[in-house]
């Protein structure tokens, strides 16, 4: 009897605990709820006293529409890059082990470490040679691929490294061809990695803000993260209005965080450390 | 197969990485930028860089944010992953909420805190007041003293459920026999965790100082979020500045110079980081 209340007065502890922590996630939904005078005002109301909501002015009069369809683009053509190339090297590299796999994972794992805001200033050059400064959302893409395919190797090499050699080499005997083998058996059995690593690369290049920022210039091809900064620099004081966007903003995200959960924090945890 | 990423990989990647040395011993500016051959003038902009009077603040600024930020996130990490660790009801759901945090977009979180830190109305600022910790309104973000420390407990916020939950992964790999026999001989929670847990870890908590800086390292949507690395560049770090020299004002060699120096600095440790993890692998 004792033993059970400790453990539900720890279950109490931990709830405070996650509560105190998500809080400033909360602030931003009951700021989005606010008129813009009760945002500003001092003591702030923990709960919104007059709810209004900003969100249908704050989406059409902010263009956000046109910032959410560049942000897509740039997620969906980021992943596009990184699953059709990174899937195949993360399958090679986990059948053999030899100096050179060592090698290329070693400079994969460097790679990943590299702060994309230095990357920016060499990346700006080259692709201002290239011509890319002029579709500028194809150049967040490349950078944002580049950066991202490190990180899905790693997490699906080791989803692939897990699977059987003897289911391969049954396929095979069964007439199955080397390719057959990938596309039928191992992407299958490893599908789970592959959903992990795309969808935590897809929030990242959702909220990408440094690529962006460095390479477009032109408002109407933007994503979000530049909507919100373009929204910050013309009414730095209206907290209603820009917890309204950051809120619109993060919702899907978190949505997705969400739904997936469970499989994101066991794919986290498999591909961490290695 | 394997080497269309690594060309991908060398291309986009490995080659921006030699071209960004090569720039920072070049005159780079907006009229030969598209020129491939460009004047070489030796250390010049280094010795711009180290001349300049922001230099040592700057790279004081970059320890101290690096520091703080590491040894915070697995300070606390390491607490809440040993409470999670206590096995009640919800422990492993609630353990995973955390990562809500860590997956906001970085420029969004940086504009929620601006408003919960705002000096006059803040929300910060009036929980602290009711329970008597501060008797006015504190500037967190404009005061120059405050604005750095300010930044850097936002970034602990942000990685702290990463930490957790690697740290919980380490946790969930120590025997739990050694705890029952350590216990039957007598051992109290506290030797248990000096004796059992903090060595099996040891290594775990090694490979997150060196991740956590590689990861601190990359942080740059916070301050531009939150400060554009003011006010009078006292919440700038290496990363940010390399940023607004070439992006801000155009000036790519000086933006190139500062990017190799902290390049070479990342590569650094995670080689460091690399080597550790794999030799415990095999």
């Amino acid at each position: 009897m004792l033993r059970a209340m400790k453990r539900y007065t720890l279950s109490i502890v931990a709830v405070v605990i996650v509560g105190i922590y998500l809080f400033p996630i909360y602030w931003m939904y009951a700021t989005s709820f606010k008129g813009p005078m009760e945002a500003m005002l001092y003591p702030p109301t923990l709960w919104p006293r007059d709810m209004v909501s900003n969100h249908w002015d704050v989406f059409n009069g902010r263009d956000m529409p046109r910032y959410f369809w560049n942000s897509i683009v740039i997620t969906a053509g980021t992943l596009a890059i990184t699953v059709t190339v990174g899937t195949g090297s993360a399958y090679a590299l986990s059948l053999k082990r030899n100096l050179w796999v060592e090698v290329a994972l070693f400079s994969i794992l460097l790679m990943q470490a590299l702060p994309p805001s230095l990357m920016v200033t060499p990346l700006f050059v080259m692709f201002n040679y290239a011509g890319l400064l002029d579709t500028p959302r194809l150049a967040v893409i490349l950078a944002l691929a580049g950066k991202s395919l490190p990180f899905y190797i790693v997490i699906c090499r080791s989803a692939f490294l897990g699977i059987p050699k003897d289911l391969r080499e049954a396929a095979l005997v069964d007439g199955s061809s080397n390719v057959g083998v990938f596309l039928w058996i191992v992407i299958p059995l490893a599908r789970n990695a592959i959903l992990v690593a795309a969808t935590l690369l897809g929030i990242q290049a959702m909220g990408d803000y440094v690529y962006s920022a460095s390479f477009i210039y032109d408002q109407k091809l933007q994503p979000l993260t530049l909507g919100l900064a373009n929204y910050v620099g013309v009414s730095k004081t209206d907290w209603a209005g820009i917890m309204t966007y950051s809120s619109i903003m993060v919702t899907p995200i978190l949505l997705t965080f969400m739904l997936l959960q469970r499989r994101l924090v066991s794919g986290l945890t498999a591909g961490a450390l290695k | 197969m394997a080497l269309m990423s690594l060309i991908y990989l060398a291309a986009l990647v490995g080659l921006p990485f030699v071209f960004n040395i090569l720039l920072s011993f070049q005159d780079v500016n907006m009229m030969n930028l598209a020129q491939l051959d460009r004047p070489f003038v030796g250390l010049r902009n280094y010795q711009e860089i180290l001349g300049n009077p922001y230099f040592g603040m700057i790279v004081w600024n970059t320890i101290v944010f690096l520091a703080l930020s590491t040894a915070f996130q697995i300070l606390i990490g390491l607490s809440l992953a040993l409470l999670f660790d206590l096995n009640f009801p919800g422990a492993a759901y609630m353990r995973g909420l955390f990562l809500a945090a860590w997956i906001m977009p970085g420029f969004a979180t940086g504009q929620i805190w601006k408003v919960m830190l705002a000096g006059n109305s803040g929300v910060l600022n009036y929980g602290l007041e009711q329970v008597g910790v501060i008797g006015g309104p504190v500037y967190w973000l404009s005061d120059p003293s405050l604005a750095l420390y300010s930044i850097i407990a936002v970034n602990v916020w942000l990685g702290v459920p990463y930490y957790l939950l690697l740290i919980s992964v380490a946790l969930a790999a120590i025997p739990k026999d050694l705890y029952e026999a350590a216990a039957l001989d007598g051992a109290t929670r506290w030797a248990r965790f000096y004796t059992i847990t903090l060595p099996l870890l040891r290594s775990t908590l090694l490979a997150l100082v060196a991740l956590g800086m590689i990861f601190t390292l990359q942080q740059f949507d916070l301050i531009a979020s939150m400060t554009d690395g003011g006010p009078v560049n006292s919440t700038n770090v290496l990363q940010y500045w390399s940023w607004q020299f070439s992006i801000q004002s155009f000036n790519l060699s000086l933006g190139s110079a500062v990017s190799a120096l902290l390049l070479v600095v990342v590569a650094g440790i995670a080689t460091i980081y690399v080597i550790a993890t794999r030799s415990e692998e095999n």
